[in-house]
C-alpha cells in the first residue's frame, strides 16, 4: 500500500484530503505544518508528499526544499496545493524541486485523478 | 445543508463533503477570532511583518476551506480581504486604521455568513458595499465615509482580476458560470439555448449534471468573448446580479521532467489551466515522460521507494537530534459538548451508585469482608478521581470570555470619545463551560458600565492629573473552591453622597449611618442609576440589578470596592462548576434536604426561651444579642409527620444576599459533595428549591434555594 504524507494547517482540509485518500486505498499520515511534516518525514518513507503552501512555522516551498536535500526524498513526488495559481508560485515551486501543483479548491475526484498520475 | 451535500457528492467521487463542514465551521470561527484579535492588537504605525503574515494566513485559510466546501460567498469575501492583506504584507500598501476597521467589519460579515450556512437559515447578509470598500482600499483608495457605491457590480469585479490567468493561447478562456439564486431554476437552461443560438459564442456544459444544488446552477463555459459581453447577453434571460463568472483555471499541473510527473507532462502548457494542476519538467518524482531518460535524476515511484531504504540510516540519525515539539493541533481532539455531558451524567450516576454501595456496606463486618471493604475503598477513590478528570474536560480558560472585550471596548470607547486600555490578567484560569456561557453577559455589562460611567473623558482625566488613557483591568483567579473575576477601572469611582441622595429620591431607605459597603451595594437596587445623562450604552437603570441577580442564580456573589476619584472594582465570586456542589444534608421528619455549604454560617441547638414570636405568626431567634427570622422547613414544605410529640430543636443559620435566617430542622445528617440534577428539566419548577440530587441510600433530596428562602422573611 502506498503511503502519502498530507500536510495542511487547516484541520478541515486535512480531514478532507486524508479521508479521500484513505477511501482510495492509500495509507495517509497527516502533518499540521512544514515543520511537523519534516519531523514525520525524517522518521519514515513516503511514496508521495502532498503539501499546502501557506502554513505557519514552515511553508510548502521550504518543506519541498528541505525534503529534496535529503537523499531519501530526492525522487519522491511532491505536490504543492495552492490557492495562488500564479506563474510566480509555480516557478517558486519548480525552483524548490516540486513535482507539480494542484490548485485549491479542488474536489476529491480531482485529487485522486492527479495522484493516480504519479503513483501507480 | 443537505442540498449542498448533494452537489458535493455528485462532484466528489462519491465522497460526501458535508461530513467536513462542522470541522470547517469551527476552524473558520477560530481563524476569524484570531484574525480579529490580531487586527485589534495591530499597531498601524509599526506593523510587524510576522503579524501581517499571520493575519493574512487566517483569511487565506478560511478562503481555502470555503472554496473547497462550496461556500462561495465566504470564499469571495475572504478573497478580497486576502488581496488587501497580501498588499499589506508585501508593503505595497501602508496599514491604516480605516483598513483595520473595514477588515474587522468584514470579519463580522463572515461570521454572519458562516452562521447562516451552519444553521441553514437567517437573512442573507449583503456584502456588496463591503466588497466595494475592500476593493477601494486595496486599490490604494480612501473611503469617504459614504462608500455606498452599490452600483458597482460585485460579480463583474470579482471575475476581472483573475480572468487573465485563465486566458488560453488562442484567446479562448474557460470560465465557471454560476447562476443563482433564481425564482425558477430552469431559467438557467435558457443560457444553454443562448449558446446554441449564437454560434461563435463558445460552448457551455452543465457542471452539476443539471441539478440545482442549493438553488445555484453551475456551467463550464469556453469562450473568446469578454466577461462584460457575456454578462450583457445573459441579462436577457436571468438577472445580472444572479450571474457570476470566474476563471475555471482551478486545477493542477505537472512540471516538465519533474520526478513523478506523468507522461502527458510533455505538453502541459495549454492543458494546465483547465486541469488545474501540473508537474515540473525534470523535477524529482515526475512521471514517465519526464523520467523517460535514464540519465535524468528523475526516478519512477517504484525506484523511489528503493532509494529511501538505502538512504534511510543516514537520514534518520540527524532526525533524532531534532527537538520533538509536538504541535498543539495533533494533540487535541474535538468532541461535541453532548458527548462530554453524557460522560458527566454517567459519572454522576456512578458516583451515586458508589455512594449507595458504601452506605450498604456499612452494616457489614469489616473483619469478615476485608477484601470487599478494600475494594470499595478503591472504588471510592477511583470514582472521585474519575469524576474530577471528567469535570476537567468541561473546563475552559477565561480567555474565551475575555477575548471578546478588546473589540467591544474599542468600539465603545470610540463612540464615547474616551481612551481606554484593557488589561487582562489570569486568562488561563479555568471555569466550567456552562458557567462561562452564563457569566459572559453580566461581565459584559460590568465592563460597559466601567467604560461608560467609570472612565472620564480624556480632558477631564488630564485635568485631574491622570493619564488621558483610562485603564480597565479584567482579572480572574482561583480562590479556594471558587473563581474570582474582577473588573477594575481607574475612573471617577463612586460618590457616597450622590448615591445616598439618589437612593432617597427613589424611596430607598438610606440612613447616613450606612457603611461604605452598604452604600456601594445600592447600585444593585432595581431601577437605580446615578448617571446624569442616559446614554444608549448604559445608565437606563436596568442592568446592575439584573447582573447581581444572574450572578446570585449561579451560586455566586458580588463585592464592590471604590475610592472616589481613583476608580472602582467589582469582584464576582463564582463556584467552579454547576454540576457538583458541596452540601450539608439536614433531616426534617422523614425527608432530607441539602443546603449549599457556602451559605451555611453556623448551627446550634435551640432552647425554648431563645425563640420569640412577633406579630401574628413571625418568629425570631436571639443569637448573641442579635435577632434573626426563623423559617420552619417543616411548614414550608408541608413535611408529613406522624410523631406528633416531636419538637425540632436544631437551627442552621444560612446567609444569602447579606441577610441571615435560621432554618429549623430535626437533625444534621452530614456534609457531602452532591451531583446537582436539574429539577425543572426533569419535573417542574418548585418554589424555594434550586435542584435535586440522589443520596447514597437512593433517596431523592431537594437542594434548597437559600436566596428565595431569605427573601420570604422580608415580606
Amino acid at each position: 500500500m502506498h503511503s502519502i504524507l498530507a500536510v495542511d494547517d487547516s484541520a478541515s482540509m486535512r480531514q478532507m484530503v486524508s479521508f479521500t485518500l484513505k477511501n482510495a486505498g492509500f495509507n495517509v499520515v497527516e502533518a499540521v505544518d512544514g515543520q511537523d511534516a519534516w519531523e514525520k518525514a525524517s522518521q519514515r518513507d513516503f511514496h508521495l508528499v502532498l503539501t499546502d503552501q501557506n502554513m505557519p512555522r514552515m511553508d510548502g516551498i521550504s518543506l519541498t526544499k528541505k525534503l529534496r536535500e535529503n537523499p531519501k526524498f530526492k525522487a519522491t513526488p511532491i505536490l504543492i496545493l495552492t490557492t495562488e495559481s500564479s506563474d510566480q508560485m509555480k516557478m517558486a515551486g519548480r525552483a524548490a524541486g516540486a513535482t507539480g501543483w494542484l490548485v485549491k479548491p479542488f474536489d476529491p475526484a480531482k485529487l485522486i485523478e492527479v495522484i493516480g498520475k504519479v503513483i501507480r | 445543508m443537505a442540498d449542498m451535500s448533494n452537489e458535493s457528492a455528485s462532484a466528489s467521487a462519491g465522497i460526501d463533503l458535508s461530513q467536513f463542514f462542522q470541522v470547517f465551521f469551527e476552524e473558520a470561527g477560530e481563524n476569524l477570532e484570531t484574525m480579529e484579535q490580531m487586527l485589534l492588537e495591530l499597531d498601524v504605525n509599526a506593523a510587524d511583518d510576522e503579524e501581517l503574515n499571520a493575519i493574512f494566513r487566517c483569511a487565506h485559510s478560511v478562503k481555502g476551506g470555503a472554496a473547497t466546501f462550496g461556500f462561495t460567498d465566504v470564499a469571495e469575501l475572504t478573497h478580497q480581504m486576502e488581496a488587501l492583506l497580501d498588499k499589506l504584507r508585501r508593503h505595497e500598501l501602508t496599514p491604516t486604521t480605516q483598513q483595520v476597521d473595514v477588515l474587522l467589519t468584514a470579519g463580522d460579515a463572515l461570521k454572519a455568513l458562516l452562521a447562516r450556512h451552519q444553521t441553514g437559515g437567517g437573512a442573507v447578509p449583503d456584502t456588496t458595499e463591503l466588497l466595494f470598500s475592500i476593493k477601494t482600499l486595496c486599490a490604494g483608495g480612501q473611503l469617504d465615509g459614504q462608500a455606498a457605491a452599490a452600483q458597482v457590480s460585485a460579480p463583474a469585479g470579482a471575475a476581472a482580476p483573475v480572468a487573465a490567468v485563465a486566458a488560453l493561447p488562442d484567446g479562448q478562456r474557460v470560465l465557471e458560470l454560476t447562476v443563482g439564486e433564481l425564482p425558477d431554476v430552469t431559467m438557467a437552461d435558457n443560457l444553454v439555448e443562448l449558446f446554441k443560438e449564437i454560434t461563435g459564442l463558445g460552448t457551455i456544459e452543465p457542471l452539476d449534471a443539471g441539478r440545482a444544488a442549493d438553488g445555484m446552477r453551475r456551467f463550464k463555459v469556453t469562450t473568446t468573448s469578454s466577461d462584460n459581453d457575456l454578462l450583457d447577453l445573459f441579462t436577457f434571460h436571468v438577472p445580472r446580479e444572479a450571474v457570476k463568472l470566474a476563471p475555471m483555471g482551478a486545477g493542477y499541473g505537472f512540471h516538465e521532467g519533474a520526478p513523478g510527473a506523468p507522461a502527458e507532462t510533455a505538453a502541459p502548457a495549454a492543458g494546465d489551466q483547465e486541469r488545474g494542476y501540473g508537474f515540473f519538467s525534470n523535477a524529482p518524482g515526475a512521471p514517465e515522460a519526464a523520467a523517460a531518460s535514464p540519465a535524468s535524476p528523475a526516478a519512477a515511484p517504484a525506484d523511489a521507494s528503493a532509494v529511501p531504504r538505502a538512504a534511510a540510516p543516514k537520514a534518520v540519525a540527524p532526525a533524532r537530534a531534532e527537538p520533538k515539539a509536538a504541535p498543539m493541533d495533533s494533540a487535541t481532539l474535538r468532541v461535541s459538548v453532548e458527548k462530554v455531558d453524557q460522560l458527566i451524567n454517567l459519572v454522576g450516576e456512578l458516583v451515586i451508585t458508589q455512594a449507595m454501595l458504601a452506605q450498604n456496606s456499612k452494616g457489614l463486618d469489616a473483619g469478615l469482608n476485608q477484601q470487599m471493604s478494600s475494594g470499595l475503598a478503591d472504588l471510592e477513590r477511583n470514582t472521585r478521581d474519575l469524576q474530577e478528570a471528567v469535570m476537567s474536560i468541561r473546563m475552559i480558560p477565561m480567555s474565551m470570555v475575555f477575548n471578546r472585550f478588546p473589540r467591544m471596548l474599542r468600539d465603545l470607547a470610540a463612540k464615547l470619545g474616551k481612551k481606554v486600555e484593557l488589561v487582562t490578567q489570569g486568562e488561563a484560569t479555568e471555569l466550567d463551560k456552562g458557567m462561562v456561557e452564563k457569566i459572559t453577559d453580566p461581565l459584559t455589562h460590568l465592563v460597559r458600565n466601567s467604560c461608560d460611567h467609570g472612565i472620564e473623558l480624556p480632558a477631564d482625566r488630564l485635568a485631574k492629573g491622570k493619564p488621558a488613557e483610562g485603564t480597565i483591568t479584567l482579572g480572574a483567579s482561583h480562590q479556594g473552591g471558587s473563581i474570582v473575576i474582577e473588573v477594575r477601572d481607574d475612573g471617577r469611582g463612586l460618590n457616597r453622597n450622590k448615591l445616598i441622595q439618589k437612593a432617597r429620591e427613589k424611596g430607598i431607605d438610606a440612613p447616613d449611618s450606612m457603611t461604605d459597603n452598604e452604600v456601594w451595594n445600592l447600585i444593585f437596587a432595581p431601577g437605580f442609576s446615578t448617571a446624569d445623562v442616559v446614554t444608549d450604552v448604559s445608565g437606563r437603570g436596568v442592568g446592575m440589578d439584573v447582573v447581581k441577580k444572574n450572578i446570585l442564580s449561579l451560586g455566586g456573589s458580588v463585592d464592590i470596592d471604590s475610592a472616589e476619584g481613583y476608580g472602582m472594582s467589582v469582584k464576582v465570586r463564582l463556584p467552579l462548576t454547576l454540576a457538583i456542589m458541596d452540601g450539608m444534608s439536614v433531616g426534617v421528619g422523614d425527608e432530607c434536604y441539602i443546603l449549599p455549604l457556602g451559605s451555611v454560617v453556623e448551627s446550634f441547638q435551640v432552647k425554648p426561651d431563645m425563640v420569640k414570636t412577633i406579630g401574628g405568626s413571625g418568629r425570631v431567634v436571639e443569637v448573641r444579642d442579635e435577632y434573626m427570622p426563623v423559617i420552619d422547613l417543616e411548614k414550608v414544605f408541608d413535611v408529613p409527620r406522624f410523631d406528633f410529640e416531636h419538637v425540632s430543636n436544631i437551627m442552621v443559620v444560612v446567609e444569602a444576599e447579606g441577610n441571615r435566617v435560621a432554618l429549623l430542622v430535626d437533625e444534621l445528617l452530614g456534609q457531602q459533595q452532591v451531583v446537582v440534577k436539574n429539577l425543572e428539566a426533569n419535573y417542574r419548577k418548585v418554589p424555594d428549591v434550586s435542584g435535586a440530587t440522589i443520596m447514597g441510600d437512593g433517596r431523592v433530596a431537594l437542594i434548597l434555594d437559600i436566596s428565595t428562602l431569605v427573601r420570604r422573611t422580608r415580606h
